[in-house]
């Protein structure tokens, strides 16, 4: 990691995000892990409120905002003209939001990167569509409530995994990534900006706004959706090779639930399920990752 | 050099030679052989292009949409359902301003499926903030082509050159195609008034407040007008590079004509000879062939009309419980001129179908014998249909 990484900055202070927003997080470290040579295609989401209104900006590089569908796109024509101008060192970076990623953007996602787009898709994943009000999206999770699954309507499905989705297109390098780990998601970025093709970055973001929890409580539970195995921190080069880059002591994924209130209707009988899902879905992670047989 | 070329082609012919830098298509008939073409230029190296083979029409417009604003020349074509799709982005690339340039290749609109020639594909885009130019003749769709790039560049402005599936799209004709030397000192190089710069970060498209997306939009009204203006200047220049010119609006022998039809599209070539024989029987026929779209000539579309009796308007297109799109808008920009003649509208040719020259002197027969419309539209050529709700 370069030494000064941590002293440059591209988020002024004054942007509009909310208090302890995981979105804002996400976008600081980022950015200084890509530096200065670094073009946004920013399609709706939050940031597209948070980096503020006209005439200002609270990003310190070019940002072109995109229809909410054309993340994929927009950053296949700004990388196609950047190296028809003979720029081949800027790089260009997507961000968007979990409805942009893997509801709306998806199809245009998907095309950009069965074409190996040489470009950095980064979704900040806050699990629902949070700027119009908290709405369901294909990432929402399992035992979530939200504004239109309210009720005993709580959603019953679970969440895309969007990365397995992405190795599937066999690209060059996909990854999660958590705002409590910046290490973690520093050395992840900095990784991605070093490669070429298309790199995908799925980065947890809390909301306090929408999980219902309080702001001073936002990078916690980011940690512990990673200490639970709710969201494992991994990454996948070429779509064969797996690494699992933190191992953590298996709390029990309750801890998590009862602290977020989105998740107070849930029963004791449906966290157990929960704890099945989970616990599923990580012993699929170690197979993959050749860690079990 | 005469070559015999297809309408597409004419259109492919004028896109190597704008030296486009990124082209970014999606297949749909009718106008794949532009793109075909395009892209085998692309592959053989006799142009210096990014060719994006993109997943669907929206995506096709969304990448134009980045590569022009990070600075570079941009092209694409498409058709009916295509251009339906890329709707959204269609106002995304006026309204930022961006000059992209699209051949549109009229298509029907499913279902049922169609893909012969209609425009109220490209006529239900009309309020997206896009110029649009109706072409005639393959020489015109070349030209128009190398014209778009000098228009949309000079104001801003996204414009969208409409040729008629199969009867121009498809059909060979004489075209003289200009050597790259005279096209250089006719258009000149793109350079962007605004472009995605580390050096120098903005940002494009943000939240914009009541308080100033008013006049955003007033600007590219002034653009708008604007393009009008410098749509003949650029023909100036054309005509004094190539000879050859063609008109927001041309105007057939209207100076004597009592009854005026008013055309779009390869209908007009039909139309000509359908007044050849009109005027040789002595009837006083004039065609007013209508080029721009957006910006629309009012002021010489009143100025042509004004001494007729009549006017016949032809729509290849319809806007179900209104009409035909070009009478209404013919109607608009007569409505305010003391005594002027009235209105015929006449619908013909949708998806496709055959108009004949018998048809045209049947309207204009019509349109002789009535004193006034009894009807908004009437249908041309329709076999017997029974309503039944």
């Amino acid at each position: 990691m370069q030494t000064d990484v941590m002293d440059r900055e591209f988020v002024h202070s004054g942007h509009v995000g909310c208090p302890g927003c995981g979105a804002t997080i996400a976008m600081r470290f980022v950015l200084k892990a890509l530096g200065e040579k670094t073009m946004m295609v920013l399609p709706a989401c939050c940031w597209s409120i948070i980096a503020g209104s006209y005439p200002q900006s609270a990003l310190k590089i070019p940002v072109i905002h995109a229809a909410f569908e054309t993340g994929g796109a927009t950053a296949t024509g700004v990388r196609a003209a950047l190296d028809m101008l003979g720029d081949t060192e800027t790089t260009v970076l997507t961000w968007a939001g979990d409805g942009g990623t893997f509801d709306i953007g998806f199809q245009a996602l998907s095309g950009a990167v069965e074409r190996n787009e040489n470009f950095i898709y980064a979704c900040y994943d806050n699990e629902a569509y949070m700027n119009t009000g908290i709405q369901r999206s294909s990432s929402t999770p399992y035992g979530a409530w939200t504004t239109t699954t309210t009720g005993r309507d709580w959603k019953k499905l679970r969440k895309k995994n969007i990365v397995e989705v992405l190795v599937a297109h066999r690209i060059p390098y996909a990854a999660t990534a958590s705002i409590a780990y910046p290490e973690d998601l520093l050395r992840k970025a900095q990784k991605a900006k070093n490669m070429k093709g298309s790199r995908f970055l799925h980065i947890y973001a809390s909301c306090p706004t929408g999980w219902r929890i309080p702001s001073e409580m936002s990078v916690k539970i980011a940690r512990m959706a990673v200490q639970t195995n709710i969201f494992p921190l991994y990454e996948v080069e070429d779509g064969l090779r797996y690494t699992i880059n933190y191992k953590p002591r298996e709390y029990l994924v309750r801890e998590y639930f009862r602290l977020q209130g989105r998740f107070k209707h849930l029963t004791d009988q449906d966290l157990d399920q929960i704890q099945q899902m989970v616990n599923e879905d990580w012993e699929l992670l170690l197979r993959k990752a050749g860690e079990r047989a | 050099m005469k070559r015999v070329l297809e309408g597409s082609h004419a259109v492919a012919e004028a896109v190597r030679l704008a030296k486009v830098q990124v082209i970014s298509a999606y297949p749909i008939t009718p106008q794949t052989h532009i793109v075909e073409i395009l892209s085998e230029y692309c592959t053989k190296g006799l142009m210096n292009a990014r060719f994006l083979r993109v997943e669907s029409e929206h995506s096709c417009m969304a990448a134009l949409i980045g590569a022009q604003t990070a600075g570079v020349r941009t092209f694409t074509a498409t058709s009916g359902q295509g251009l339906a799709l890329m709707h959204e982005l269609l106002h995304w690339a006026s309204g930022a301003r961006l000059p992209i340039v699209m051949a549109e290749v009229n298509r029907a609109l499913a279902p049922g499926w169609n893909i012969w020639v209609d425009q109220t594909d490209s006529l239900a885009q009309r309020d997206t903030g896009w110029i649009q130019m109706y072409c005639e003749d393959g020489q015109e769709v070349l030209d128009s082509t190398l014209q778009a790039f000098y228009l949309a560049e000079s104001v801003n402005l996204p414009v969208m050159v409409v040729l008629d599936a199969f009867y121009l799209s498809h059909t060979y004709e004489p075209v003289d195609v200009p050597g790259q030397e005279a096209v250089d000192r006719f258009l000149p190089p793109y350079v962007p008034k605004f472009q995605l710069d580390t050096a120098h970060p903005c940002g494009f498209g943000p939240l914009v407040a009541p308080g100033d997306y008013m006049e955003m939009r007033y600007h590219i009204a002034m653009a708008m007008d604007d393009a009008l203006i410098r749509f003949g200047e650029i023909e100036d220049a054309f005509a004094a590079q190539f000879n050859r010119r063609y008109g927001p609006v041309e105007a057939i022998e209207c100076e004597d004509a009592e009854i005026i039809f008013v055309t779009t599209g390869t209908l007009t070539s039909t139309c000509r000879l359908a007044l050849q024989d009109l005027r040789a029987k002595g009837e006083k026929a004039g065609i007013l062939k209508i080029k721009l779209l957006r910006p629309f000539p009012y002021e010489r579309i009143r100025e042509e009309l004004k001494g007729a009796k009549k006017v016949a308007v032809i729509d290849r297109n319809f806007s179900f419980g209104a009409g035909g799109i070009f009478a209404q808008e013919v109607r608009a920009a007569l409505c305010n001129t003391p005594d002027h003649p009235p209105v015929f509208g006449f619908i013909a040719g949708i998806g496709g179908r055959d108009v004949t020259p018998e048809m045209l002197t049947e309207i204009y027969r019509q349109t002789k014998n009535s004193d006034a419309p009894q009807k908004e539209s009437v249908w041309m050529g329709l076999h017997e249909v029974k309503y039944a709700d």
